[in-house]
């Protein structure tokens, strides 16, 4: 039997996207590495800081607070939006016209794109032209996202559910679509009861979908900035200013790069830290399944 | 070493990254190895087990950073020992 020569050199064909990866990402992470450990004035004048700014922001409320508000914000919403995702999947029909039908309006408020969202939002919840903020103030419930911090948070909040829930609804509906029918006749000669059918087959059944559904909303709103910056600005005071806001303000707003650039290094391995761990659990959870 | 404003210490950070990812492709090539389960129960290789490293040293140097504040370089010491755990059990 001839033995199968092995040629390497294919991988030479990978070249051209390790260079665009290195200009898109590599290269440009390393200058964020490079300007943390260094202070400047402009001018292209830098000076050596060490790891000064590291340790300042290390003991920085401001930064602490931020990342609990940030962590705070996608615990939130993950609690809300995992569960209701799950339910709307579940009480979307199976087939026929009203299944595409519900798939359409479900996937709408995810082609709007981010600063539209907010524009909506800011709009629908002000309270002399909005409707929201027209009618809970009708009602005589106090509501002013620019001045209470609970209307700020709550409107940020609603704003994500609205925007993303369809998301895990989608990717729910995508998991409960893939069972077999043998599934449900199975539970139904054993007279399960719902529940049991959603503990035993839907939810297995769904878990790998929804892991990505958790890690791509995890991810996104951890890093969400365009929303409530477009309705809150990050007020009032400081109370919706996340991470990324927060960022932005330092880099661009007081040009203080050194600091920036520590800031979003920390912010970076935070991210790297749970993708990693999203995606172990997830690599291993498809093992589990024999995928 | 003017441009992007490059300082010896972040160049010897990055070349002695860039020398471990080189390393270990080669003893990817030299020496093959199937995937193994350690005490974090999940299939790990080599290159799992740098990057394991790799992240566990940045959070342990800024820990060292926010918490003791002096002396950093004895932060490489944990980071080294940690890194000899990793590879030894995970």
């Amino acid at each position: 039997m001839q033995e199968k020569t092995v040629n390497q050199k294919a991988w030479f064909l990978v070249l051209p996207v390790l260079v665009l990866v290195a200009f898109s990402a590599v290269i440009p992470l390393m200058t964020v590495v490079n300007y943390s450990v260094q202070d400047t004035f402009g001018g292209n004048q830098f000076f050596w800081a060490g790891l000064e700014w590291f340790d300042d922001l290390l003991h920085s409320e401001r930064m602490w607070n931020a990342l609990g508000r940030q962590l705070a914000f996608s615990a939130i919403i993950l609690a809300i939006e995992v569960p209701l995702g799950i339910l709307v999947a579940l009480s979307m029909p199976k087939s026929g016209f009203w299944a595409s039908f519900c798939l359409v309006v479900m996937s709408l408020p995810l082609l709007i794109p981010w600063n539209v969202v907010g524009t909506i939002w800011q709009i629908f919840g002000r309270v002399d032209i909005g409707l929201l903020g027209h009618t809970l103030d009708k009602l005589g419930i106090p509501y002013n996202y620019t001045q209470d911090f609970i209307s700020a948070w709550a409107t940020v909040i609603v704003m994500d559910v609205w925007h993303w829930t369809s998301l895990v609804a989608l990717l729910a509906y995508a998991g409960l679509q893939s069972i077999p029918d043998a599934y449900y006749q199975a539970a139904k000669i054993d007279q399960a009861s719902r529940w049991k059918v959603f503990r035993y087959i839907e939810l297995p059944k769904m878990a790998g979908v929804l892991m990505i559904a958790i890690l791509l909303r995890f991810m996104d709103s951890f890093m969400i900035y365009t929303e409530p910056f477009v309705v809150t600005g990050g007020g009032p005071g400081n109370a919706t200013t996340f991470l990324s806001i927060d960022l932005v303000k330092m880099a661009l707003g007081q040009f203080d790069l050194g600091p920036a650039a520590a800031f979003s290094i920390m912010y970076f391995l935070v991210i790297l830290l749970i993708s990693w761990v999203f995606y172990t659990v997830m690599t291993n959870l498809d093992r589990r399944e024999g995928k | 070493m003017d441009w992007m404003a490059w300082t010896w210490p972040t160049a010897i950070f990055f070349l002695s990254i860039a020398g471990l990812l080189i390393i270990f492709s080669i003893l990817a090539i030299k020496f093959p190895e199937t995937p193994r389960t350690g005490i974090l129960r999940i299939e790990t290789t080599r290159g799992d087990r740098l990057f394991i490293t790799l992240l566990g040293s940045a959070f342990i140097n800024l820990g060292w950073l926010g918490i003791v504040g002096a002396h950093q370089p004895y932060a490489l010491l944990v980071c080294l020992i940690y890194a000899f755990a990793v590879f030894r059990w995970v």
